[in-house]
């Protein structure tokens, strides 16, 4: 993986912000399931929640590795507010790519400088892996559209400002603007995840929730089809680096532990069998940011397989991710079982990104599916 | 047009099981696009044609067909000071 010189810049910078930054505060976050305003403020002030928005708008403008590095790296320190700059950064780039010029207007520099955070209000209880079911209800009147439903699992739904909400309507789905303060929006903390217990998750019930035609993104009908589906693909990048960021800290911690704790009179890392599991964890890390750098570089590229290779860099660096903290809570043994060590956390959190963004098993549709395809193509050739 | 309408008979046919599309064909309503699949035809455009897909291109009718999209990218390389490159 051959980074050019600013990448390889600002890979030092956001390894640097994290290790003072993130890494010291990130357990107790995550006991508390807070999310500090503080960090927050320091992600916006160094620039970072404006990865996905252009310079002429106020934001960072980084390049497609660029915001897999600095996923890299936030997931290595915190996958909850790494998952803020992945919500943020799917509702900043869907406002860049498709919104109207006058939303482009309201957001994108206040999302570019963390003045306004973005959540992304798609699932509901009983609509996760197949979007089209969801059950909210956009009915136009007038000028408006109004809101009726129920969204669940909303990542940094405590915090938004904005929420980027999906809804059905009768000219099919449609994706819509909604302000924190919207009368109608009802938000309540949601506790207790398994992991990513930092992120700040809400419910939202929108009662009867007037939202003017002029914050439709796309036209009705492209909701799910071409807003939902380039938001999610920005989504599954950037939890991919972001995996890639676990099995990184895994790895870390791992090996200063190995190095330290002695059992039999050896230390851990001169046994064997810590060794295959140090060795597979070093290979899988490697693997899953090569397969990463190889999707940023074709969405850099604008080429339309970068959405079936960033489907396949996101379910083996989550797979990969749940594996190697599940080692690495095997050899920190009754330590890695307490809070006290990180690798209980990297576990949980682990866990949850094998669900998030297309489940292990929606991918692995997805994924069979294109490989079917290559294969009918490649005899279809060769005839 | 012609030569944008092969390139894109090639591109849906190699995603569609081989299957030779027809010019007039409705490959939404005949269910052969998928979310992914749609957003992948929107990068094809973009990447092949040199155009950029916005907000105000989002109708159905500009997808719908191998014509209705060969139109669109004949809209949008048109020289005019409205199209955005």
């Amino acid at each position: 993986m051959e980074l050019n010189l600013q990448q390889q810049r600002l890979r030092t910078e956001f390894r640097q912000f994290v290790d003072a930054h993130v890494v010291p505060g990130a357990n107790a976050w995550d006991r508390q399931e807070i999310m500090p305003p503080e960090i927050v403020r320091q992600l916006a002030n160094h620039g970072y929640l404006g990865a996905m928005v252009p310079v002429s708008k106020g934001g960072a403008g980084f390049d497609s590795v660029e915001f897999g590095l600095l996923n890299e790296e936030l997931g290595r320190g915190c996958s909850s507010l790494r998952s803020l700059l992945t919500v943020h950064s799917m509702v900043a780039l869907t406002i860049s790519r498709w919104g109207t010029e006058a939303q482009k207007m309201q957001w994108l520099e206040k999302l570019g400088q963390g003045q306004a955070i973005g959540a992304f209000a798609l699932t509901e209880a009983e609509a996760g892996s197949d979007a089209r079911e969801i059950g909210t209800e956009a009915i136009e009147s007038g000028d408006d559209f109004v809101l009726t439903g129920h969204k669940k699992w909303i990542t940094f739904g405590q915090m938004a400002d904005l929420f980027l909400v999906f809804a059905r309507s009768r000219q099919g789905h449609c994706a819509f603007l909604l302000e924190q303060n919207a009368p109608g929006l009802v938000i309540s903390p949601l506790h207790g995840m398994l992991g990513t217990r930092a992120s700040m998750m809400a419910e939202l019930r929108l009662e009867q929730c007037c939202v003017s035609k002029q914050n439709l993104v796309g036209a009705p009908g492209f909701g799910l089809s071409h807003i939902a589906s380039s938001a999610l693909d920005c989504g599954r990048y950037s939890v991919a680096w972001g995996c890639v960021g676990i099995g990184q800290a895994c790895l870390e911690s791992c090996l200063e532990y190995a190095g330290q704790r002695k059992q039999s009179g050896a230390l851990l890392r001169e046994h064997q069998l810590i060794q295959r599991m140090i060795t597979q964890m070093v290979a899988g890390v490697k693997a899953a940011r090569l397969l990463c750098f190889h999707g940023g570089q074709l969405r850099e590229a604008g080429d339309p397989a970068s959405i079936i290779e960033t489907s396949i860099a996101k379910y083996f660096a989550c797979r990969t991710a749940a594996e190697i903290a599940r080692d690495a809570v095997q050899i920190h043994g009754a330590n890695g079982c307490s809070s006290e060590y990180p690798v209980e956390r990297f576990y949980r959190d682990a866990k949850i990104m094998e669900i998030i963004e297309g489940s292990n098993e929606i991918q692995e549709i997805t994924i069979a599916q294109s490989a079917c395809q290559t294969v009918a193509e490649s005899v279809a050739a060769t005839r | 047009m012609e030569q944008a309408k092969e390139k894109l008979r090639a591109f849906l046919g190699r995603h569609i099981g081989g299957r030779v599309i027809g010019d007039d064909e409705q490959i939404f309503a005949a269910g052969f696009v998928n979310s992914m699949f749609a957003m992948q035809i929107v990068l094809f455009l973009e990447k092949n044609f040199k155009i950029a897909i916005a907000n105000e291109d989002l109708e159905i009718k500009n997808f719908q067909t191998i014509n209705a999209m060969a139109e669109l990218i004949e809209r949008k390389t048109a020289p005019s000071p409205n199209n955005s490159h």
